[in-house]
Parts: structure tokens; sequence; C-alpha cells
């Protein structure tokens, strides 16, 4: 999305300048695209755990194996991915970033004993988007107590925003209350009289997204609340459905994972039931979830059964190629991570990296743990990035991204209109009317 | 099991300096042991000390398992379920009441005890792969317990656990490993008291020859519950203490996965034996670990990467199986020369099947049979 | 009404799922008395082979059948390379064996395949037929589920009851050396056994695939249920598997169905225990200890 000529607005100054000193950073360390980095060294030193003259180690704890795997095993490569084409074009401040990330198959005891390893082991600098909310609960503790910035949470969870506690800690995406409230706004608006039903999964990430959607969809309308649990999926979710059918709801909001939303849509199909759907982003990603569906579109039902469902994105929708982010990082995919699919996951994993690049640069060279943490609340919230709404990063707010776009599964992907709307935990829903900032000219080639 | 009055006595008159009494000579080596584990621990940095209590733990908690079935013949899949119940009083303990730590510890091992109990006493008459089947399930069925009363039990994401706040300026690991070793320790002598004494012989005797057993009027019912108690006992302190470790309680630990290490550990280490245990447990926490770095180290694409250390774990447990089946503690008596243990027979249906497989053991030219011997 | 004819419906085709699995356990546990922990497992592997032939245009029907004869190759492999070795052993070796083939089997599967979802073709519509006016939740698929089993089921027993090789599998399984002292070759019969479960398996996997799409570990809960099914008809009994696999399905669809899908697991344990406190060795176990 090019920036248009519209009024001043002090996001895309703020943008802008980001923009400009991030291409002045990159074309001052690079010398030019040719050659690798290394060329500009001089005054690095290793001023911190994890970083040397030449390096920084940052660390993460992933599902890479096991029912939690499938679609998160795809982020750590993308990110990689980035930081590789950062590699190639000079580094941050001529040092490569070295990033090891670590199965622990979302299971927090081995979450543990893994991250004890990156943190006293492998003296990583920081962890980079540890993925999951009990794992990196499990591990926040710890992690803080040892001054350690645990960055880039990959989970939703309303919880990583406390300065006082857990100054170390921050958040990314945008949280599942905040979500559920702009679908819920939407349900209200568009769907006003119909029954509604909800589908989510039995932990915080279905309960927070159902704690905001409940904040903006009449209590009356919702007619049924069905639930399930990963552990027992593969059973199906036959009885759910069945159940939100006899309710009579016509419209299911779900707050499932791609597997869920694909076990549902082919249970609800083979009772003849096909209410609107409404889906959280975390399960709406169409690549991951029509293969799942493939299957079926040769039966009777006939289509693709996610056809026309609502979802909501903060990224610009990784179908809409002609988007200049979703072009740039392709390119990189293409170079750098060719072996895995270019899906909403991948380009998840390419945007959260680009924001760990900007804050390694706005660090300076003489990087130190508490320096990252204080660049990150001063400046993280002028950090430009895919993302349809600035950060809100500050000393008090730790949360990333907490706006959404409503979008419409069309055609095998996902088409974003309407408003962007902000918001946050309590407060009010209100527009943003500021446009996105664009890539650094030359990004990704 | 270690009880072997023959054994023990071989033992005493090779070292002199240990004192004859079972308990004497149990607490003497507990003691010693401790001596040295406190100067390894000194010598370790924070993250080997982290790596000892999680030895320690696994230790505790396939000590009770091998007592259950190396000792006494009651396979049990469901050992991961008995450390939650543990795991997760404590966790409540502390997170709703100010009891002091070591009592929500103490505690996590009474409750499990409890459901033992229950479990011992629903399960009394089954065997073998009844009773392995009655434990799989309730390894299954607990944490979903625990995910339906989410109120209660914090669903899915579980509950946090304040780490153990170390005295003076000791490190958190150090500290950890500390309480965790003391527990084990004491664990191991309780356990070998009660191996020497009439309670392991009748866990034994039940084991070997059931209806025999009883006719020499060792209460049969009685014994398993009371071998189910202690073991799942044990269990409970080990997952009270894991908790610590993790940082936090949620029935994603607490897989049948669980369960189904704590078995291999105890085979792989030697089942029936508490030095088995110990090996069991190192096996546990390190070779996971060895065999991550190893696949990292040879540079593999993403999808066999993340899998290569559980195609090693999986080949390795059944190598050990069908290359040396009375596992390590079995392979460092014979290199020690001491006299081999009789082999820790699970009996699945009584005197029939015993009577079957070792008539088949005969045909088929093994030895099964002839381990009856003790030397 | 409507619900629970629905849910009655559900229960019996998961039902028959389970009971073909739980078929495979009982016939590998009758001739080596092992339980199988990685039959599901092994199942997982086939429909892996199936999806990917399908994948490359091999017919559908081919891609089946290759898939059941590549569970009896693979089943017989196991038996010889891996299981005969700890045969007589303490049963609990047997347990960490198979335990181990099921990790290993799971995590071959992650590393050739990946841990993505994968859907799984229906050759059939799974959509509901209507009946009564309504759409009930049985397809044509279900209908196929159903077949396909029985047809399996009666297959077997045929086999057992009235050929020779039937003959000799159930005599290796009475009285392995008095068969041995009638020239029966105990060891090539153990192999065809556990053979004949890991087809059931592989059939079982290639039935329920669909449904719960397939991934390296979709085969663990129905593996337990399976067991629970295994359990509750009496180890010794095909007929009890069957029976165990329908009042498995129906308890865990009903249970799930009125009481949330997450009491499933402890609605399985506690009939278990029920039948088991009344029946110690299950339903229809025709061997009993005696009691002196």
């Amino acid at each position: 999305m090019r920036t248009s000529l519209r009024a001043a607005h002090p996001y895309r100054l703020a943008a802008g300048l980001a923009a400009v000193s991030v291409l002045a950073a990159a074309c001052g360390s690079s010398g030019g695209s040719s050659g690798t980095s290394g060329n500009n060294t001089s005054g690095n030193t290793a001023s911190a755990p994890g970083v040397t003259a030449t390096t920084i180690t940052l660390g993460a704890t992933e599902p890479l194996t096991g029912p939690a795997a499938p679609g998160y095993s795809e982020i750590a490569p993308a990110s990689t991915a980035v930081f590789k084409y950062v590699n190639a074009h000079g580094g941050i401040d001529g040092r490569t970033i070295k990033y090891i990330v670590e199965n622990d198959q979302y299971d927090p005891s081995i979450t543990a004993t893994k991250t004890r390893e990156l943190i006293l082991q492998d003296n990583v600098f920081a962890l980079f988007d540890p993925l999951g909310t009990p794992t990196d609960l499990a591990v926040q503790p710890f992690v803080n107590s040892e001054k350690v910035p645990q960055l880039f949470i990959a989970s939703g969870c309303a919880c990583w925003s406390q300065p006082q506690k857990y100054p170390w800690s921050f958040g990314w995406q945008t949280n599942y209350i905040i979500e559920g409230k702009i679908l819920g706004q939407y349900i209200k608006a568009n769907y006003a009289g119909k029954k509604v039903g909800y589908l989510y999964q039995n932990d915080e990430f279905g309960q927070d997204g159902v704690k905001g959607l409940d904040m903006q969809v009449p209590a009356a309308s919702v007619v049924s609340r069905q639930t399930y649990d990963t552990t027992t999926l593969s059973a199906g979710l036959g009885n759910q459905m069945a159940a939100l059918k006899a309710a009579g709801a016509q419209v299911v909001a779900m707050y499932t994972i791609p597997a869920a939303t694909a076990l549902a849509m082919l249970a609800a199909a083979e009772i003849g039931y096909h209410p609107q759907y409404v889906i959280s982003n975390v399960g709406a990603d169409p690549p991951t979830v029509t293969k799942l569906l493939s299957s079926f579109s040769k039966g009777k039902a006939g289509g693709n059964l996610l056809e026309g469902a609502i979802t909501a994105g903060y990224l610009p929708s990784e179908s809409n190629y002609g988007n200049a982010w979703v072009s740039d990082f392709r390119k990189i995919w293409k170079k750098y991570d060719a072996g895995e699919p270019w899906d909403g996951n991948t380009e998840y994993g390419m945007a959260v990296a680009y924001t760990m690049v900007n804050l390694l640069r706005a660090a300076g060279r003489n990087l130190t743990r508490q320096g990252l943490v204080k660049t990150l609340e001063a400046k993280g919230a002028t950090f430009t990035g895919p993302g349809l709404v600035p950060f809100s990063y500050s000393k008090t707010d730790h949360y990333g991204y907490q706006g959404m776009q409503i979008g419409k599964e069309t055609g095998g992907g996902i088409t974003l209109s309407g408003p962007v709307h902000v918001t946050t935990n309590n407060g009010p829903i209100k527009t943003y009317s500021g446009s996105p900032a664009s890539p650094p000219a030359g990004f990704g080639s | 099991m270690n009880g072997d009055p023959q054994r023990s006595a071989g033992l005493a008159a090779r070292s002199p300096r240990l004192p004859r009494q079972p308990l004497a000579r149990h607490l003497t080596l507990a003691v010693a042991a401790g001596i040295v584990l406190f100067f390894i621990t000194a010598g370790l940095g924070s993250y080997g000390n982290f790596q000892v209590s999680q030895i320690a733990v696994y230790a505790i908690a396939v000590a009770g398992l091998t007592l259950l079935t190396g000792g006494n013949g009651q396979i049990s899949l469901g050992h991961g379920a008995l450390m939650a119940v543990g795991a997760y009083t404590t966790a409540l303990l502390i997170a709703r009441t100010h009891t002091p730590v070591w009592v929500t510890i103490l505690a996590g091992g009474a409750a499990a005890a409890v459901l033992g109990l229950i479990i011992g006493l629903a399960a009394a008459r089954l065997r073998g792969p009844y009773l392995a089947g009655v434990t799989l399930a309730l390894a299954l069925a607990l944490p979903e317990v625990a995910v339906k009363y989410s109120g209660v039990f914090g669903g899915e994401q579980g509950i946090t656990v304040p780490p153990l706040t170390a005295p003076g300026s000791l490190s958190a690991e150090r500290w950890l490993a500390w309480v965790c070793l003391i527990a084990a320790l004491a664990v191991m002598v309780l356990l070998a008291n009660l191996n020497r004494s009439r309670f392991g012989r009748a866990f034994r005797a039940v084991r070997d020859d059931e209806i025999a057993a009883s006719l020499a009027g060792v209460n049969v019912p009685r014994t398993q519950i009371l071998a189910f108690v202690v073991s799942s006992a044990c269990a409970g302190l080990a997952g009270a203490l894991y908790g610590f470790g993790t940082g936090i309680v949620n029935p994603g630990e607490f897989t049948i996965g669980l369960s189904i290490s704590l078995l291999a550990g105890m085979v792989i280490g030697g089942a029936g034996s508490l030095a088995g245990a110990w090996w069991g447990a190192l096996v546990l926490v390190l070779v996971p670990q060895w065999s991550t770095s190893f696949s990292n180290s040879l540079n593999l694409p993403s999808g066999v990467a993340s899998n290569l250390a559980l195609i090693i774990y999986g080949a390795v447990l059944i190598v050990v199986m069908i290359l040396a089946p009375a596992g390590i503690q079995g392979g460092v008596r014979r290199l020690l020369g001491l006299p081999r243990l009789p082999a820790a027979r699970v009996p699945v249906l009584g005197r029939w099947q015993a009577a079957r497989s070792r008539d088949r053991a005969q045909a088929e030219g093994s030895r099964v049979g002839s381990a009856d011997h003790i030397p | 009404m409507g619900r629970f004819t629905d849910l009655t419906l559900n229960g019996i085709t998961y039902g028959m799922i389970y009971a073909a699995v739980a078929l495979g356990l009982v016939l590998i546990w009758r001739a080596t008395r092992i339980i199988n922990f990685a039959q599901g497992g092994m199942a997982m592997l086939t429909t892996y082979v199936a999806v990917t032939l399908i994948g490359n245009h091999i017919g559908y029907w081919i891609a089946f059948v290759i898939a059941l004869v590549a569970g009896l190759v693979f089943g017989a492999a196991v038996e010889r390379v891996i299981i005969r070795p700890v045969e007589g052993k303490p049963p609990v070796n047997a347990v960490i064996v198979t335990l181990g083939l099921l990790i290993l089997v799971e995590a071959v599967a992650g590393a050739i395949w990946g841990g993505g979802d994968r859907s799984f073709p229906a050759y059939f519509s799974e959509t509901g037929l209507r009946a009564g006016g309504r759409q009930i939740a049985f397809s044509p698929f279900d209908i196929f589920v159903l077949s396909a089993v029985v047809l399996m089921l009666l297959a077997l027993a045929v086999l057992f009851q009235h050929t020779h090789t039937g003959l000799r599998m159930r005599a290796a399984a009475f009285a392995p050396e008095v068969a041995r002292l009638l020239g029966v070759r105990v060891g090539r019969i153990l192999t065809l056994g556990w053979a004949l479960a890991a087809l059931a398996g592989s059939l079982a996997g290639l039935l329920v695939a669909p449904k719960v799409l397939l991934y390296p570990n979709n085969m663990d809960t129905v593996l337990v249920f399976a067991f629970t099914a295994a359990i509750i008809g009496g180890l010794d009994s095909p007929l009890g598997a069957l029976v165990g696999g329908l009042v498995t399905g129906l308890a865990l669809s009903y249970v799930g169905g009125y009481l949330g899908s997450s009491l499933e697991t402890v609605g399985a344990l506690v009939i278990l225990l029920v039948v088991l406190m009344a029946r110690p060795e299950g339903l229809f176990t025709r061997s009993r200890p005696r009691r002196v």
C-alpha cells in the first residue's frame, strides 16, 4: 500500500522518518549490495552476553514437532530467512544475526529446560519470538529474573504487558481480546437480530477471544457456546456442530486453530449446516485450511467451504501479492525460505523478524540487554513495518499491535476491507485513519 | 530388588566399614552420596545444577515405579498422572493458601498416595495388561479433568509456580538441586528399608508367584495396594518438585508421553533396582539433550532435524530392550562381577501364564526360566 | 430424538473403527501375549503411503490395496525383527519395545512428510444421508466404513474357523509346544498373526483418516480407545473386540454429546473400571485363572 497524500498525521511523519533512518542505516552499513557483511565492524565490542564484535545471538523455543507444530514450524525458518537477508546486506552494524531455535513440543517442562539451555549455556542476547502461552508463562519469571529480554512473544494472550512485574517481556501480535472485540463489533453491526453461536478452544486463546466477543455481541443473541480441547480434537467436532445447528445459530464465531476450523466445517457440512462463519485470524489462514478441506470439495456440498467466512488481520493479507510488503517478503522467501509454503505463518515470521531488525538497528552499536529494552519502550511506537496499525510500545505498555481490519475469505485468499480499528483491552473501539508505511526502497532484492 | 539378604551380606563382607544393620547401612550410603553430590553441585554451573534437579526428580518417580513394576509386578502406565496430582496439589496450595513450601511438597506426595489407594482398591483384582489399560486411561483422563474444571485447575494454561526462594546468595538452581537431591536420597533410604522389610519380601513373593504367596499367608490384595500407595506417593513427591523446576503446572506437561518415559527410564536403567532408577533418570534427562545437539550438528533440513532426536530416542529404546533387557544396572553388575539379580519377572495372568512363558522360553532356548536360582 | 440418533450413528461408525484396531490388538495378544502399543502408529504410516500414492495420481482403490499390503508386510517385518527377541521375556520389555516403535514410527512420518495436517480423500461422499426428512449423521462413507470392517471380521472368522492355517493359528496360540510337536511352524504362525493384525490396523487407519485428518499423531487417541475396547471385550476374544469397540464408540459418543467432549476420556475410564470390576478379565475371555 503506497502512502497517499493525505493530511499529515503524526504516525505517518514518524513512520516516514523511521523508514528513512532504516534505509540510511541499511545503505550506510552495506556498502552497496555487493559482498557479504563484516566490513564495518570497527567500534563493535562484546558488549553483552550473546553479542560479539561480529555476531548477535538470539534464541527461541518453538513447537517443531507434535500436535501443535503444524503451521507454527514455518515461523522460525521465515524469521531466519529475513535474518539471512540482513546478514547478506551488511548485517546490523556489521554483526550477523544468529538465531537458535529449540524444539519444546509445546510442553512447558521442555520449554523450561530449553530456555535455561539458551540463556545459561548458549548465552543468547535475547529471546526472540518464543511461541506459546503456557510455555512462555512458565519461563517468564525465570527469564525476567535473569534480566533477559523476552521479545515479541508469539502468543495473543492478553498477559504479556505487565511492565511493573515483568519488565523484560513484550508482546507483538494483536491479542485475542482485542480481536474478539473487533470481530464482535462486526457481528453486532452486520448480523443484528441473528442468532449467534460460539465454537472455541477451551484455553486462554478461546476464552480471551470470547471475552472480547461478549463485550460487543449482545448476550441475548448468543444461543450456544461450544468448546473443544486440542487433545480430543482427533475425535472430530461433530457433537459441537450438531449442538450449534440444534440451537439454530445462523452465525458461528470460531476461535479455532486451523485443524479445528477444518474439522468444524467438515462436520457441519456433513449434517447440512451452513452458517455464516466468523473466524479468528489464528484459524483462518486460507492455504492452511483449504488444504485440509480440499478433499471435501469434491463432495456434494461443493465449493470451498471457507468461502465467504469473515476474519480479521493486522498484517496485509498474504494473498495480496500486490502489496509492497508482501511482494518484498516473497522475494526474500523465494531466495532463502523456498522450502516452506508461503502462507500466513511465513508472512508472520518475516514481519516479526523485521521488527527485531528495526530494534537492533535502533539500539545502536553498543548493544546491551537493558539498552535493547529501553530502546523498544522509547522508540518502538515509531517502528514501521507491514502492520496495519502502529505499535503501542511505551514504558507502560508492552503490547505491540492493538488493532485489526476485517477481511473476507474470497477465492482462496483473504480480502481486507473497511476501516482499520484500534482499541485496548477495556477501552472503546476507534478507527485508525493513518495509512501504513511502505517498505524501504530496494528491500527484498 | 536391592533387599536381597545374601547380596547385601556379600556387600557388607566386601566393605567391612559398612554397618551390617540395614537402616544404618542405607543412611551411611545416603550421607556419603550426599556429600559427593554436594561437591558436584558446587562445581557445576547454573544449567548443570538445573539438570541435577531434574535428574533427582525423575529418580524419585522412577524409583517409585520400579518398586511397583519391578518389585511387585504391576505395570503402571499412569505414573505421569500421579505426578500431575502431586504437582497440582502443591501448586494450588502455594497459589491459594499460605502453607509453608515444604508442607506443600509433602502434601503433593500425600495426595498422590490417596489416589494410589483408590486405584489400588479399584484395581486390586486386575492383572497385567488389564491393569495397564486402566492406568493408561487414568493417565489420559486426569489431565482432561484439569481442563474441564478450569476454574479450579487453571485449564490448559495451568497454574504458575513461583521458584523456590534460595537462602542467602545461593543461586536458585543450586538451591533447587539441593532440595531435590535431599528429597531423592531420603526417598531412596526409605525405599531401600522397605525392600529389606517383610513388606518388600511380600511384594516380591506376590510378584513371583501369587498363589504360592497367598498360600504362605501373604495378604495379596493388601500387598498390592500398599505397593501402589508407596509408588504413588513417590510419584506425587516427584511431581511436586517437578513443578518448581518447570515454573508452571499444566496438562500439557503430564501427557501419556511422560508415563511412557518413566516406564522406559525404569527398564533402561534396570527394573527392580534403585540404582537402576538413577541410571534411568540420567537417561531421561541426558539422552534427549544429546540427540538434539547431535541432530543440530548435522545441519539437516528442518523437517528431519526436528524429528531426528525422537527417531534416535525410539531406536535407542528398541535396541536397548532387545540387546540389554536387564538395563544399565544389569550391565554394571556384570562388569563389577556381582551376582545377577533374579530377573524382574512380571507375571501376566497368574500361574498359567508364567508356566506358558517358561515352557516357551525353554523351547526357544533362552534362559529366562533358569534365573530362578538366587545366587 | 434426532440428536440421539445422530450420536448413536456417530458412535457406531467410530466404534467400528475402534473395533478394527482392537481386533489387531487381540490378534497379537492371542499370538504373542504382547500389547502392541505401536498398532495405531503402524496404521498411520501405511495411511501416509496411501496418501502419497494418491497424490502421485495412482487410483484410490489401488492405493488402498497397496496400503493394506504394506501393512501386512510391515507387521510381519516388525514381528520378525523387533518382537521375536523379546517374546518370552518379561512383558514389560515388550511394552517398551512397542512404545519405542511407536515413537520411532511417528518421528519417521514427521521427518518424511512433515508434521502438518493433511486431508485424506474419502472415496464416498461424507455428506449425511437424508432419512425421515432430515439429514442424519450417516453418510455413504460411513456405510463404507461399516461394510469394510464387517467384511474384514467375516474374512478373519472364516480364516480362523474354516481353514487349516486358521486351525494352526489357534493351536499355536492355545498350546504352542503341543502344536510344535505336531509339526506347526509356530514362529511363522506368529509372524502371520502380526501381519494380519497390522492389516486390520491399516484398514482402520485408512477409514479414520478422512474423518480426523492425517498427521503423525492422529492415531494416538484411536489407539487408546481401541485398547479400552479390547480390554472391555477381553483380550482373548475377537468377538469381544467387536463388542468392545461398539460399546466404547457409543459410550464415548453419548458422553461427548451430552456431557461435553472434554469428558470423553473420563467416560472411557469409568466404563473400563465398571466392566473390569465386574469381570476382571474382560467380558468375553475364555481362559480364566483358576482360583485356588
